[in-house]
């Protein structure tokens, strides 16, 4: 046997044992969906243990129903949260972007690290101010409910605290604009704001669709600000997943299907759009 | 003049974005520490200032101590064990396997699910019943013939099994980072490494690990900064038990259970220290590295 052709057998050996290391591991990544699935189908008789791992013997969707009538309000409640939030974070981080890159002012960099800084905070650190300033809110605009224990005031909170990631994707799309095109735009008098409108907002659409992606998922899955910011009426669905699982009397079947039905959208965004959702990735990694 | 009509607009447009990230980021978290340094025990007392008594004081509670320790072994299985197979994995594929996509779809997804949801899974998988009353891995394992595990409800380790959930969810991420990472090195550098007569190895050892330093230090922060301040994942799996404790729960606990402003406030700042102290070093390195060209 030739050395290219020891080469070549080792070689693929190699790779054959990559590629089986990679199948386990997408084995072991599957189980919780696997579980997930199958519990759900189960009927109430096929909860004792000794079935736990067995496919349904009878399938039935009678857990996705309860599951169903008991999520579908705060269901409601998160796209009520997720779409104008991130609706508002790109419009906002789109302007900034746009300013911080192309529209500079003396000291841009030093304000885009203050508000890089506002992106890794622990949203702890400024929860109990936040429930004060929403309790104010209500009294002093005479909403109860509406800012703290609201929808509005949980979109207000994402939305401010969105602005880092949305300004930082923004920003790093914008920056790849030549700045000629910029130029070209302001000898023909144009301004800021119609330099904005003719030139870069209809280039950035593929922004526009990481952020909305990234902002619509964390805001979906967001559970910190809702349970310290929502009450019983404007529970997403987060909390009030959580709350299901958390009863004693929840059989498994119906948290799994809650489980799964709070994850659909996001679910059904990362399979469509992955890509997207793989650039906002990347952006959180600070890689410009 | 000029040159502030130039930029003044751009300063005005971004204007409303400075006061909301000064107000709420900035504001909050000085106002939360303000907080911190008064004795406002209850909901309804006016609060006087008491200095860094809160901050000492805290570290006599039995509680305290072990949501720390219980903070630190799930920071460093997590971030170790998310670092680890998601250089792995990424090590697997860098050089192109057959149906790549595919393998990227599957390792990445959990992270689009929340932790709230994957957290009712984990549990069930957790579950610390073993023999008949098995369920979940435990189950699985005694078919296997492994060992059963308490997982979480372990007074030792079961902060490390509570990392499990958040390496499967966090390590597709990694090994995100580190394909792009890997990919980044120039094939020229490989091959001239390869001409000096190194070895596979020795381009891995001497070329290519080297220029994955900085994604290594990105993924080491943002692994970081989510494993001290996790919440949603230890409610979702235990809820508010001391065994499974941890600062952010610990706050919950001490600003809804315990109605404590000033201790809430007092942990959260706590917890804004632990990671202050690596990002803000951080994002300035990296924002003057990015000014230099």
């Amino acid at each position: 046997m030739t050395a290219v052709a020891v080469a070549q057998r080792r070689r693929r050996a190699f790779s054959l044992a990559k590629l089986t290391i990679l199948l386990a591991f997408v084995v072991i990544f599957l189980i919780p969906i696997y579980v997930l699935l199958v519990t759900s189908f189960k009927p109430l008789t096929e909860a004792d243990p000794g079935q736990a791992w067995n496919l349904p013997q009878t399938w039935t969707v009678e857990a996705w129903r309860v599951a169903w009538e008991k999520l579908a309000p705060g269901l409601w409640n998160s796209v009520l949260l997720a779409v104008p939030g991130s609706i508002l974070s790109c419009a906002l981080g789109s302007m900034n972007g746009y300013v911080l890159s192309k529209w500079r002012f003396p000291g841009a960099d030093v304000l885009f690290t203050l508000f890089l800084f506002g992106m890794f905070i622990p949203y702890q650190g400024v929860m109990i101010p936040l429930v004060q300033l929403l309790v104010g809110l209500n009294e002093l605009t005479g909403m109860q409910g509406v800012w703290y224990g609201g929808i509005p005031g949980l979109v207000l909170a994402h939305v401010v605290y969105g602005i880092p990631i949305s300004t930082l994707i923004f920003r790093n799309y914008y920056v790849t604009i030549p700045d000629e095109l910029i130029e070209a735009s302001r000898v023909d008098g144009a301004g800021m704001l119609r330099t904005y409108w003719s030139v870069v907002l209809p280039v950035s659409g593929p922004a526009i669709a990481v952020v909305i992606i990234w902002q619509f998922t964390s805001l979906w899955n967001d559970f910190l600000f809702a349970v310290f910011l929502t009450g019983p009426q404007s529970w997403p669905a987060t909390v009030m997943l959580n709350n299901i699982a958390g009863a004693q009397a929840t059989p498994y079947s119906q948290q799994m299907a809650a489980a799964i039905l709070a994850s659909i959208p996001t679910m059904v965004i990362y399979v469509l759009l992955g890509r997207f959702f793989m650039r906002g990735l990347m952006a959180g990694a600070l890689k410009g | 003049m000029r040159r502030v009509r130039t930029w003044l607009p751009g300063l005005l447009l971004v204007a409303p974005s400075i006061v909301a990230i000064g107000v709420f980021v900035y504001g909050m978290l000085g106002w939360n520490f303000q907080l911190a340094m008064t004795d406002k025990h209850d909901e309804v007392s006016e609060g006087e200032f008491v200095g860094l008594t809160n901050f000492i004081d805290i570290w006599d509670e039995a509680r305290w101590h072990l949501s720390v320790q219980h903070a630190i072994v799930f920071t460093i299985a997590f971030v170790a064990g998310a670092l680890v197979l998601g250089w792995f994995l990424a090590f697997l594929m860098e050089k192109g396997v057959r149906g790549e996509g595919t393998f990227r779809a599957i390792y990445l997804f959990p992270m689009a699910v929340s932790f709230v949801a994957t957290g009712i899974v984990w549990r069930w998988l957790m579950n610390s019943g073993t023999g008949e009353r098995a369920v979940g891995l435990n189950r699985l394992f005694d078919w296997l013939g492994l060992p059963q595990w308490q997982w979480f409800r372990d007074p030792d380790w079961g902060m490390a099994a509570m990392a499990l959930p958040a390496i499967w969810q966090m390590s597709g991420y990694v090994m995100a980072l580190f394909l792009a990472g890997f990919r980044g090195v120039p094939e020229e550098l490989r091959e001239a490494a390869r001409v000096d007569s190194c070895t596979e190895w020795g381009v891995y050892r001497h070329v290519v690990l080297p220029l994955l330093r900085p994604v290594t230090l990105s993924a080491l922060i943002i692994l970081g900064h989510i494993s001290l301040k996790v919440f949603d994942l230890i409610v979702a799996v235990s809820g508010k038990q001391i065994i499974t404790d941890v600062p952010a729960v610990f706050m919950w606990v001490a600003v809804f259970d315990s109605h404590d402003p000033a201790k809430g406030a007092t942990i959260a700042s706590y917890i804004v220290l632990s990671v202050a102290v690596f990002v803000i070093p951080y994002l300035i390195w990296s924002v003057r590295k990015e000014r230099r060209p």
